[in-house]
């Protein structure tokens, strides 16, 4: 089944244990995937955390590693949501040179990208931007040109658009379903 | 009343139904150990090597359906298990592999001994675990045996510091497990069994493919009704041998890289394949793209993962087979396909794939026709890996549901002798047979100790050619005959035999076949025979690695002998 690389956002419900990310990425690893970014954290669920991973892959290809990540014990819910509507946006610092000639210039770029100055030293200054990867991606080509010291980033967090549009019912998804059957309902989450 | 770790660790096993299970000590399982005694229903057999305890542990849960349980200690020990745990997750082997972890407060220090063999085996393991608290023995041990016996069965291991098994705690075994993320499904959906027997309705030229799945969930009977409801051939992988009656008349042997011809020609004639409990492994299908052009495909597993894998399911079904098969069976009306059927027979007839021809040399075939013709049902047969499996695997035409013990999906070479052991604890008054190779048996013949010391009469066939004969088979026919590494020195098997306290014979005229045979299962003891057979025969019928199951080429061999092609020139590509 041959299809084109795509990016591919997957939200994984996954049981808050030791050795889960591992086992996580070992599948990934296995079928020769590279993890572009992975973001991972709470979820509003007591001992449930949410992760979020963007890889590039041809569908059928993610699509099995999809499914072998079901076979994993602490995953509870693993959804590829990249045909869905989401909203998606990731957080980046970053550390720009500045001098007292160009500080204004810097500045300015900020407020255009709605960056916050969390830090400022002499010779430096830190922004928070959030958004989409794009738009990081923008903001971090213009401060190139003052000298960009520092830059992190959180990778990609997503969530679907509106209150039930985790589970479109086109067939495209069902896949997913059958390959999670048996997967405990956790209401209407991902 | 407080328990020790390791008391917890016995309690468990207790509970658990385990009677039997195989081991080696070491430093950081000595507690373990030590209570070991204070539960003498529980048989340890101590091995000769962990890597033998993995798969002794291996066939006796293949025999018993229960999981099969091994020890090992921390470091080399854990790591000499590994071999064995991948044996059982690529054959879905419910397995529970208890290690002794160096103490607690040594873990990622590099302590003596130490590997990070939770780590390791991720992989390779159903599931695994790091047990850092006494509590959690209990209930991890109560998981572990769950999710190695449910769903898609699968190897577990659960890793515990010498300190955690010292520590002692209330015991208390839950009664139930509760596991978020894991709830396998096991009855397949109504409607999709619909479709599929419509489709079986709608067939003319219908086979079933019976893989391991089979096996495991006990599905023989309702394989056969809807085998002889729907006059549907059956083929059988190699794992799936045992899976239907070999004297069946709808039984039609393996398909697959050395599978039967006609087995191969009918699924590229198959209008529909019913795929029960298998999953298209590439020693079955040949090249991907042309396997079974004109085949629709209902592809049964409870491993959702395996559906859509390597081929796209007409009528994906995700349901454990015997529970399946016994709502399918409900759908399906009778009917017959005689013209496939006589189509079939005539490819069977004109294409012997098995025929033995009459010669006065030992033939590997002969002498393993010969035990077959010998204890028949009566026996389980547990092989290596290579030439002699193949060969093992033709021609297991035997009514022996489960009787054919082999490692399938990871060709593990010295898994025979080991995997005996385990068959003849699981089922003691069983004949059974270790067929090996003379390489792989060298790769695990230590274990002849343990056949000895607990008086197992297993019975090893030695089917020696003197070469690694399969590697030897792919540089005769792929590598311009250029070979390397597969001659092999071999030591005197009798005399070795002999040096562990088993009966040795050998065996070089054909005349003394059958006989030795005989005398080796009059034997009440343990017996090895070494089969000096013809040392260059190769294993038909063969499907060159890329070619497709249409290309496949048969055996040199018709029904009466006749050698009628000069195979290595049409197998070279």
């Amino acid at each position: 089944m041959p299809s084109r690389a795509q990016h591919h956002t997957i939200v994984a419900l996954v049981e808050d244990k030791p050795g889960v990310l591992n086992r996580i990425a070992s599948k990934w690893r296995q079928r020769g995937f590279n993890i572009e970014s992975l973001a991972v954290g709470h979820s509003e669920i007591p001992g449930l955390s949410r992760m979020t991973f963007t890889v590039d892959g041809a569908t059928h290809d993610v699509d099995q590693v999809t499914k072998q990540l079901y076979k994993v014990i602490e995953v509870v819910k693993i959804t590829d949501i990249t045909g869905e509507e989401i909203v998606a946006r990731e957080l980046a610092l970053i550390r720009v040179a500045t001098s007292v000639n160009n500080r204004t210039a810097v500045l300015e770029i900020a407020q255009v990208f709605r960056a916050s100055v969390i830090d400022v030293a002499h010779d430096s200054l830190v922004l928070e931007v959030t958004g989409t990867e794009d738009k990081v991606e923008a903001l971090y080509e213009l401060l190139l040109p003052y000298g960009v010291k520092e830059l992190v980033r959180t990778g990609r967090i997503a969530m679907t658009r509106g209150g039930a549009a985790q589970e479109p019912d086109d067939g495209s998804q069902r896949r997913y379903r059958s390959a999670g059957e048996g997967k405990a309902q956790v209401g209407s989450l991902l | 009343m407080k328990l020790t770790g390791a008391q917890i660790i016995m309690e468990c096993l207790a509970r658990e139904g385990v009677d039997t299970f195989f081991g080696y000590p070491g430093g950081a399982n000595l507690p373990m150990y030590d209570t070991l005694v204070q539960y003498p229903q529980i048989r340890h057999v101590l091995v000769r090597h962990e890597q033998a305890a993995a798969h002794a542990a291996d066939a006796y849960a293949r025999v018993t359906g229960k999981a099969g349980v091994a020890w090992a200690t921390s470091g080399p020990g854990a790591t000499n298990l590994v071999t064995g745990i991948a044996n059982a997750w690529m054959d879905s082997v419910p397995l529970v592999c208890i290690t002794g972890s160096v103490v607690s407060w040594l873990i990622g220090r590099d302590g003596f001994q130490e590997a990070d063999i939770t780590g390791i085996t991720i992989p390779i393991t159903k599931h695994n675990a790091l047990v850092l608290n006494v509590e959690d023995i209990a209930p991890t041990l109560r998981e572990a045996f769950y999710i190695a016996t449910t769903g898609r069965p699968g190897p577990v291991l659960v890793d515990i510091p010498r300190d955690i098994q010292q520590q002692t705690c209330e015991f208390d075994y839950p009664e139930t497990v509760e596991l978020r993320g894991y709830q396998p499904t096991t009855k397949g959906d109504p409607h999709e069994i619909k479709r599929a027997a419509a489709l079986i309705a709608a067939a003319e030229r219908p086979i079933v493919l019976a893989g391991h799945g089979v096996v495991i969930s006990h599905a023989w009977d309702e394989l056969v009704e809807l085998a002889e409801k729907a006059q549907i051939p059956v083929i059988t992988t190699v794992l799936g041998l045992g899976g239907f009656p070999g004297t069946h008349e709808l039984f039609m042997g393996m398909p697959g890289m050395h599978g039967m011809y006609w087995n191969n020609q009918a699924i590229s004639e198959a209008d529909l394949i019913i795929a029960l409990g298998m999953r298209f492994d590439d020693r079955v299908t040949g090249r991907l793209n042309d396997f079974a052009p004109k085949a629709k495909i209902v592809h049964v597993d409870i491993d959702p993962a395996e559906i859509g894998k390597n081929l796209p399911a007409a009528v994906p079904i995700v349901g454990d087979v015997k529970q399946v098969l016994i709502d399918l069976n409900r759908e399906v009306a009778p009917v017959r396909h005689d013209a496939w059927r006589a189509w079939l027979s005539e490819e069977k007839a004109s294409h012997p794939s098995i025929a033995i021809p009459d010669t006065e040399k030992v033939l590997p075939q002969y002498v393993i026709k010969s035990l077959y013709d010998a204890s028949g049902a009566d026996a389980y047969y547990v092989t290596g890996v290579g030439q002699h499996q193949m060969w093992a695997a033709q021609y297991f035409w035997v009514d022996k549901p489960n009787g054919f013990i082999t490692s399938g999906g990871l060709g593990t070479m010295g898994f025979e002798i080991p995997a005996a052991i385990g068959a003849q604890f699981a089922d003691p008054q069983a004949t059974v047979w270790a067929i090996c190779g003379d390489g792989g048996f060298q790769m695990t013949s230590q274990e002849l100790a343990t056949i000895a010391e607990c008086e197992l009469p297993i019975k090893l066939a030695i089917i020696n050619n003197g070469y690694l004969g399969m590697v030897r088979q792919w540089q005769e026919l792929f590598y311009k005959d250029n070979l390397s590494g597969v001659r092999m020195l071999q030591p005197d098997f009798v005399k070795l035999a002999e040096a562990y306290g088993l009966r040795g014979i050998r065996v070089s005229e054909k005349a003394d076949v059958k006989s030795s045979i005989d005398a080796a299962l009059a034997h009440p003891g343990p017996v090895l025979i070494e089969f000096q057979v013809e040392q260059h025969e190769n294993t038909y019928p063969m499907v060159p690695p890329g070619a497709s199951l249409q290309e496949t080429v048969d055996s040199p061999y018709k029904a009466d002998g006749v050698v009628v092609a000069p195979i290595a020139s049409e197998v070279r590509p």
